[in-house]
């Protein structure tokens, strides 16, 4: 276990520079406050998990900080910049990757493609450089192959590099989304719920390499139902009911906290 | 093999060329990027009268007649179809695919009926005539006539193909098909969905435009019922039939469909008597249907379907094939590492 992401205490996480912080979040759906004034803060080189029961609006605020959903006040911060009101496609800019719950390969391209597509700052992706600098776009496009077959390695995906991604399972879909992702080299990675519906041995595989991860300095916010996971990759753990902060603490205090086991139980969220 | 037997072979292929690149410039848009144009006799319109309009000699109360070259003529007509498909694109580019197709639709119901409205621009119903045919010259001797135009489509159509296929293969190309496959996921990788199809809306509409115009200079006349939605009918049958996603099943599809198109006219005026050959001709849309029907069942990808490209450098980098046909069989399968 890396000494970092399990300090029980978060005291060397807390030392360190805000990388994401959200104040004060608020999301509204119609009449329901999904996310309702939560604030929460990433340092940077911390695992922090987000656990709650269902229907506690993890995964909207995790669409907040992922950008795919614009919150109805408060604020969101990249390393101190104001992020609030920018689209998905600028986080990965801002240093901050994410996965789905559900996977979402681009199931018809190769499990190498979809890594290559993760590439950022390609001469290739501008249609008159792939006419006039040629030889720009050929040797970047070198290096991001080279790039994705050793991130298809790390994730023991190698085999199948030239296999259409739709016949991956589900748990190597997870495995190629954080290839996909590590592709962009984002500082940040959002992982939602990455055990979920994964055999044992997949999920060994996945909690190693998020253990890597975090080794190799990147910051980590985690959602997970999957406490014994959670406990074993998070030194902080932030609990959310009904769209609100609930605790905070690290895992052992957390699950100890008598208004989590009730909101589990259905005190809160009710 | 006689002199008409080869011009009219020659006079057939022109044409379907000519469609092959209406195919290209959707491909282009559905094929690579998923865009639902429902509008392209709109886009071919608008090249058709743009370089009639920059290439006709002066005509008395009409606006144009600039009697500019032929090549300056295409290359207006490309320019002003792309700016055109941008703004459009600009506006309706973030539709869902249904609504897109009703928005592309739409401009070009409005299109055409700018073209049989607007007289001192368009010419009106009668259209515009004289149109600078390339080769006029040789217009005596009909076959190198035929056979020089065949060529100038056979060029462009190879030009185009090549600098598409560069595209498909770049990293540019890689990223449509991303968002194609799933918007959502392109996003959080930080690929602009709006810019890339914008791009995408952009090129195929220029392309289109493009054809607009090679078809308006090889038949030497326009009029507004050339652009009605039929053209639009028949472009999506021939890249449906080819491979939509495949350059080579778009051009493919236009070639066969329009051998189809032309073989039916044949049968209907071989079959029917003068007075029910118009009504006859409704056949010809039959038998396009008739044949997409029969593709849709057979091979639901397109007599080619589409050829799954990750790069076009990875051949150098190791022997894995560049290319794979994807299977006609879409079952999902799972595979498990080696």
């Amino acid at each position: 276990m890396h000494p970092v992401a399990n300090d029980p205490n978060g005291s060397t996480e807390t030392k360190r520079a805000p990388l994401v912080e959200a104040r004060d979040l608020v999301k509204q759906f119609g009449g329901l406050r999904a996310v309702d004034g939560m604030s929460i803060t990433l340092h940077r080189g911390e695992m922090m998990g987000l656990i709650g029961p269902n229907g506690a609006g993890k995964t909207t605020l995790f669409n907040l900080l992922a950008g795919s959903l614009r919150p109805t006040s408060g604020e969101i911060r990249i390393s101190g910049q104001a992020v609030s009101h920018e689209g998905p496609e600028r986080r990965i800019a801002r240093g901050v990757g994410r996965t789905f719950q559900i996977p979402k390969p681009f199931a018809e391209m190769t499990v190498l493609e979809n890594v290559l597509t993760g590439g950022q700052h390609q001469a290739g992706e501008h249609i008159w450089k792939n006419f006039l600098q040629p030889g720009r776009v050929a040797s970047q496009e070198k290096a991001a192959v080279e790039k994705a077959r050793s991130l298809l390695e790390f994730v023991t995906l190698s085999g199948l590099e030239s296999e259409p991604a739709r016949v991956l399972s589900g748990g190597q879909r997870k495995l190629l989304e954080l290839a996909r992702i590590l592709m962009a080299d984002p500082e940040t990675i959002l992982l939602d719920e990455p055990a979920a519906g994964v055999n044992p041995t997949l999920l060994e595989l996945i909690i190693d390499r998020v253990l890597e991860l975090n080794a190799r300095g990147k910051s980590i916010l985690l959602i997970e139902h999957n406490m014994e996971m959670v406990a074993r990759l998070c030194g902080r753990v932030v609990v959310m009911a009904a769209g609100k902060h609930l605790a905070e603490g690290s895992p052992v205090e957390v699950s100890r906290d008598r208004t989590v086991i009730e909101a589990y139980l259905g005190g809160v969220a009710a | 093999m006689s002199v008409e037997l080869i011009g009219y072979g020659a006079f057939f292929l022109t044409m379907a060329l000519t469609y092959a690149i209406i195919c290209l410039g959707l491909n282009v848009q559905w094929g690579q990027t998923g865009l639902f144009n429902v509008g392209i006799a709109g886009f071919v319109a608008i090249g058709a009268y743009v370089s009639a309009i920059l290439t006709t000699p002066d005509t008395a109360n009409r606006f144009g007649g600039f009697d500019l070259p032929i090549a300056v003529g295409w290359l207006g007509a490309a320019l002003a179809a792309g700016i055109i498909a941008f703004l459009i694109g600009w506006l309706t580019i973030r539709l869902r695919s249904d609504y897109l197709a009703i928005a592309t639709f739409g401009v070009a119901v409005a299109v055409q009926l700018c073209a049989l409205n607007l007289e001192r621009l368009t010419g009106g119903p009668f259209g515009i005539g004289f149109i600078p045919r390339p080769f006029a010259s040789l217009a005596g001797d009909p076959l190198a006539f035929s056979l020089l135009n065949l060529g100038v489509l056979v060029v462009v159509v190879l030009v185009l193909y090549l600098a598409l296929e560069r595209l498909v293969r770049s990293p540019w190309g890689r990223v449509l098909r991303a968002i194609r496959e799933d918007e959502t996921a392109a996003l959080a990788l930080g690929k602009s969905a709006v810019r890339f199809r914008l791009q995408a809306f952009a090129i195929g509409g220029g392309i289109m435009g493009l054809a607009g115009a090679a078809q308006a200079h090889f038949i030497g006349f326009i009029a507004p019922e050339n652009y009605l939605p039929m053209l639009t009918f028949q472009v999506w049958a021939m890249l449906i039939v080819g491979g939509s996603g495949n350059n080579r099943g778009a051009i493919l599809g236009a070639v066969l469909v329009w051998g189809i198109w032309a073989a039916s006219a044949a049968a209907v005026s071989a079959i029917f008597p003068p007075d029910q050959q118009a009504r006859a001709a409704a056949l010809q849309i039959v038998m396009i249907g008739v044949a997409l029907c029969a593709i849709l069942l057979l091979r639901p990808r397109g007599i080619l379907g589409e050829v799954r490209v990750v790069s076009r450098h990875l051949g150098r980098l190791s022997p894995l094939k560049r290319a794979t046909s994807i299977p006609q069989n879409n079952e999902p399968q799972h595979v498990q590492k080696p």
